[in-house]
């Protein structure tokens, strides 16, 4: 296996998105037409059987969503979360700049079966060009009557606000993402309904990742036999990785869910740069684990990954030479936790602040056994009780770093 | 009603679908920790100590914020959930300056009970506190943000029952603090002084400015004569601060304490609230007669007074002249009293005992200074009072009961009722209807206008005459009423009645603390009961009164009232 896919990237680097005709021409809007001639039921019962699950993160499987906004009577307002704020994660800024009517299409075509008419795409906020790319492509298409009143000549009305990211990794979580776009202060909210029944502007709301909009346009066309037949039972389909760290071609690819990490890193990625040994690679950005040499063969799935307590995360993957000090490492790691919790939270704002020292005093080489038990005990509290998802996945590095570099010190 | 049947610690308790599992573990028999969590308030779940297991889901969750299923099986206590809960409250203590000898809060402190429960005695993380300023230099609320433990009670209060939105929460991560405008001192906000920040604390960090010492100091010194005055409100808090009962009425013993203090002389503000019902029910009427400002708003708390200063400064004329009942006394005790006392009012001090943090704000305006001097020298709070009492070693509970001293000390149940949310409106009532229709009311009680609803009217009939009414209390319904002035939309109402804190001064910023709204509707209930067991029930039938304006000042509103019992009132901006 030893070039990336290009069935969800087909489009990378190969159309001028100035216009939306480059995209029309490689089979472009070829999955709303035909959503149009189904009922929205069809199309939900479509994407459930793609057994997509949603690339922001947490993995949520993207047709019991739909289905729940579906439900709902009133309109959904259609929400693109552009925020990928996980570091090492740049996948969503190529569909933005190189694929921007596929996000379009894809929020089109969930607008269709959930019943929308407005969109919002929270675009990360050093994303400006990639802003100014998307602004562009939406007055394209909505030129074109792709967006607008009465879609294709159908009922179908829809238009796409964009809107600028606050600037914080917390911002990209959708209570919080939500507080931001209503003019509030970007802290996750506690909500007692669903997102699908009570999200932005305490209306129905349906929220996915860029990269999950994204797959929805393949499942209605002819690349939805390409797609489907790749990948295992339980992960189907391809998956958009970012590929960075110490290996020779760091970058954006396509791969089948089944993939191992070793495929990814020598085969798609060229191998470690220079020529030097791997010491070990971080999944899913900075809220994934950290994973050895002895675990370079399990498959990229999201069943394989779970038996292993992990998640696939975003879909980075930050590959570390032998020059790199793992407890440097979980420094780092944590620094930037206690940058980037909101405080909301007892266990997040302090469990940060203590496993940030406690980093210090391992990367210093003057940790006790004692000091490693504290690790695992507020690792626990943090894991079991913060408040959103940036709290209870934050000590994920440095508890995966102890258990499999417990001999750091040697 | 539909309910829900879950097990709790294997037990089966059936309550009400809707349920919060720290509601339902309640029902059950057990105390889940809390901290962020208050009963009035929108639930924030973000100290996160209320975590328990949910072994049917394998969660782990906030039962503060997680709703009651129905075969939910929820475990409080296990070996891992008090792991979890001890762990939490390790990591606060690990940012707090755990300095409860010295702190004010060291008896009522919520965070301090748990460790007691938890058992915390050592353990082993970094210990990295806050250091900020103490913002104290308003003289009335003192804020500690080291001691801050970021539950943001103080917040909702400040933001939602009292929408004056001082309060909030600035920075991020372990920089979170609460700021009270931009970072800046209380003094230059628009902080009404309401207190009810200080009133949720669950910790050190939002309190009154102590002023006890200052009257120790008096209470020392052989030349002065020092005098007190004792607020509705008081009488039903103050035994809560010696573990009697909430709402609790201690009214005797309170004054037994405040002799065995040393005070020359006991007196009450209920006195002081009668006098205020002469001359706001006198202004009432002189202004539906003149063609004054209507409808006319009771300027008897002095919160409301900031607000209304800070935000509505163009609709001031509807502000009631009259002072408050705390500085009708002051103003009465140091000329009045002090002539019949035959003492030089530069000898007297007054200081006041308030359910109100913002009773001291008022008595150090520069404009209290009608009898020329001081009128109130200093206004404590409730739990100034107790803290009073506790240091001079007193046995609260078993005292005998005492009565107030003459010539300021004799009141109505009108008077007391100054406690309550409408009690204000009612009293005047008492006194406006008799005054206008010469005749004798039958019906004192009105019903209308008491309890707990945010916003509450009624029409009285004057002789033929309808008068519509209203009452609000918390500054959240305050703005609501305001906004109906400014749009035009309040003009068939007469007279209305503004209390700064939910449920009037019964539960006011300066009262015991940890109350909620069934603790201050007990309060409130005490406060009718003494109502009706009042003999006078009627501001204008108080002997005391009647022998004021018969000695000393003339007519109510006349020329001598308005030199020492009304006020003006002006735009507050921010310094
Ligand atoms: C701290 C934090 C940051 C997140 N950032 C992003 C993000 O940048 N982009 C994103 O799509 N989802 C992000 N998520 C996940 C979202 O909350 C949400 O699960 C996701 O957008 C749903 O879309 P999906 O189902 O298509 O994945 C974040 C979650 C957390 C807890
Ligand atoms: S876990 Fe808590 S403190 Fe951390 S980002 Fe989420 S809400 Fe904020
Ligand atoms: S706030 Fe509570 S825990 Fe903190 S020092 Fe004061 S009494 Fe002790
Ligand atoms: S005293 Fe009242 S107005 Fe001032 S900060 Fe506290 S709650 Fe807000
Ligand atoms: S000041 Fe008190 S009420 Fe406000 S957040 Fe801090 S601890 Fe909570
Ligand atoms: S009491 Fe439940 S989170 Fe604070």
């Amino acid at each position: 296996m030893g070039k990336s896919l290009s069935i969800l990237t087909k489009n990378f680097n190969n159309i001028n998105v100035d216009t939306v005709d480059d995209y029309l021409a490689a089979g472009g809007y070829e999955g709303l037409k035909k959503v149009l001639s189904l009922t929205p039921g069809e199309v939900i019962e479509v994407i459930k059987d793609s057994g997509l699950r949603g690339r922001g993160g947490a993995a949520f499987p993207t047709g019991k969503k739909w289905e729940q906004a579906a439900k709902v009577k009133e309109d959904s307002y259609i929400l693109c979360n552009a925020d990928e704020g996980e570091p090492g994660t740049f996948k969503d800024r190529y569909f933005l700049e190189y694929d921007p009517y596929r996000i379009i299409e894809g929020m089109t075509i969930a607008a269709y079966a959930v019943g929308g008419r407005e969109g919002y795409l929270y675009v990360r906020e050093e994303y400006g060009r990639q802003k100014e790319i998307v602004l562009k492509a939406i007055e394209a298409a909505k030129a074109a009557g792709f967006l607008g009143d009465n879609i294709l000549g159908t009922d179908l009305s829809f238009d796409i606000k964009v809107i600028s990211g606050a600037g914080a990794f917390i911002c990209g979580e959708t209570t919080a993402l939500i507080q931001s776009i209503e003019g509030g202060s970007g802290r996750p909210k506690i909500k007692f309904q669903r997102t699908a029944v009570s999200g932005l502007f305490g209306r129905p709301t349906l929220a996915n990742n860029v990269e999950s909009y994204c797959v929805v346009p393949a499942l209605f066309t002819k690349d939805a036999q390409a797609y489907l037949s790749q990948g295992t039972e339980k992960s189907r389909g391809t998956k958009v990785i970012s590929l960075c760290g110490n290996v020779e071609k760091p970058g954006v690819y396509e791969v089948p869910f089944g993939i191992t990490l070793r495929e990814i890193i020598y085969d798609l990625g060229g191998g470690i740069k220079d020529g030097r040994d791997f010491k070990f690679a971080q999944i899913g950005g900075a809220s994934g684990p950290i994973i050895p040499k002895s675990m370079l063969d399990i498959p990229y799935t999201y069943e394989d990954f779970g038996k292993e307590g992990y998640s696939l995360g975003t879909g980075a993957i930050l590959v570390a030479d032998d020059t790199n000090s793992v407890a440097e490492f979980m420094v780092t790691v944590q620094e930037f936790f206690v940058h980037e919790s909101c405080g909301k939270c007892t266990p997040c704002r302090e469990g940060n602040r203590q496993l940030l020292k406690l980093a210090h005093k391992i990367a210093d080489r003057k940790a006790t056994v004692e000091d490693f038990l504290t690790v695992k005990r507020i690792a626990n509290v943090m894991n079991k009780c913060s408040f959103c998802g940036l709290g209870t996945a934050a000590p994920t590095a440095m508890v995966t770093a102890i258990q499999h570099f417990y001999d750091m010190y040697n | 009603m539909k309910t829900c049947t879950l097990s709790i610690n294997n037990k089966k308790v059936t309550v009400e679908a809707g349920t919060t599992i720290l509601e339902a573990a309640k029902s059950a028999g057990y105390y889940i920790p809390t901290l962020c969590n208050h009963p009035d308030q929108a639930i924030k779940a973000n100290c996160r100590i209320c975590v328990v297991e949910d072994k049917t889901s394998g969660k782990f969750v906030a039962s503060c914020s997680t709703m009651v299923y129905e075969g939910a099986d929820i475990h409080t206590n296990t070996k891992e959930v008090r792991e979890l809960q001890t762990g939490i409250l390790e990591l606060i203590l690990a940012n707090h300056p755990n300095d409860c000898l010295n702190c004010i809060r060291n008896e009522s402190c919520e965070l301090r009970k748990l460790c007691e429960r938890f058992h915390v005695r050592n353990y082993n993380l970094a210990h990295e506190t806050d250091i900020y300023p103490i913002d104290n230099t308003s003289g009335v609320l003192v804020r500690d943000r080291n001691k801050c433990i970021k539950c943001l009670r103080c917040v909702e209060a400040c933001q939602e029952a009292q929408m004056v939105g001082v309060l909030s929460p600035s920075y991020r991560s372990v920089n979170t603090n609460i700021s009270a405008g931009f970072g800046e001192n209380y003094d230059e906000t628009l902080c009404t002084f309401c207190g009810q920040c200080s009133a949720v604390c669950p910790v050190g960090a939002i309190y009154e400015y102590d002023e006890t010492e200052k009257v120790w100091e008096a209470l020392h010194d052989p030349k002065k004569h020092v005098i007190v005055q004792t607020a509705p409100a008081v009488r039903v808090g103050l035994g809560e601060e010696f573990g009697m009962p909430r709402g609790s009425k201690v009214t005797g013993k309170m004054v037994s304490a405040l002799k065995m203090l040393g005070f020359d002389k006991v007196f009450d503000t209920d006195f002081a609230a009668d006098l205020t019902i002469m001359e706001e029910g006198y202004e009432l009427l002189s202004r539906i007669k003149n063609g004054g400002t209507l409808p006319m708003i009771t300027s008897c708390s002095p919160g409301w007074i900031n607000y209304a200063e800070g935000f509505y400064p163009e609709l001031l004329d509807h502000l009631s002249t009259c002072k408050s009942p705390q500085q009708m006394f002051g103003a009465v005790a140091k000329t009045y009293y002090a002539k019949k006392a035959g003492i030089d009012p530069a000898d007297i001090f007054t200081v006041s005992v308030m359910p109100c943090t913002a009773k001291k704000f008022e008595c150090k305006r520069p404009e209290m200074n009608a009898s020329g001097y001081r009128d109130v020298d200093v206004a404590l709070t409730t739990r100034e009072l107790a803290r009073l009492i506790k240091n001079a070693g007193i046995d609260f509970t078993n005292l005998e009961d005492e009565d107030f001293d003459s010539i300021m000390g004799a009141s109505t149940g009108a008077a007391v009722i100054f406690g309550a949310t409408g009690g204000v409106m009612e009293a005047a009532l008492r006194t406006v209807y008799e005054v206008v229709t010469g005749k004798t009311l039958e019906n004192i009680e009105f019903d209308e206008v008491r309890g707990l609803d945010g916003i509450k009217e009624a029409t009285i009939d004057l002789d033929g005459t309808p008068v519509k009414v209203a009452v609000a209390h918390g500054l959240a319904n305050a703005y609501k009423v305001m906004e109906m002035i400014k749009n035009g939309q309040a003009k068939d109402y007469t007279f209305i009645e503004i209390m700064s804190c939910t449920g009037g001064c019964a539960g006011g910023g300066g009262q015991p603390v940890g109350a909620n709204k069934s603790i201050k509707e007990r309060r409130i209930d005490t406060i009718y009961n003494i109502d009706k067991e009042m003999p006078i029930r009627k501001s204008h039938e108080n002997p005391e009164i009647k022998l004021l304006y018969d000695e000393f000042l003339g007519e109510p509103n006349g020329h001598l009232s308005h030199e020492l019992l009304h006020t003006h009132y002006h735009q507050r901006v921010k310094r």
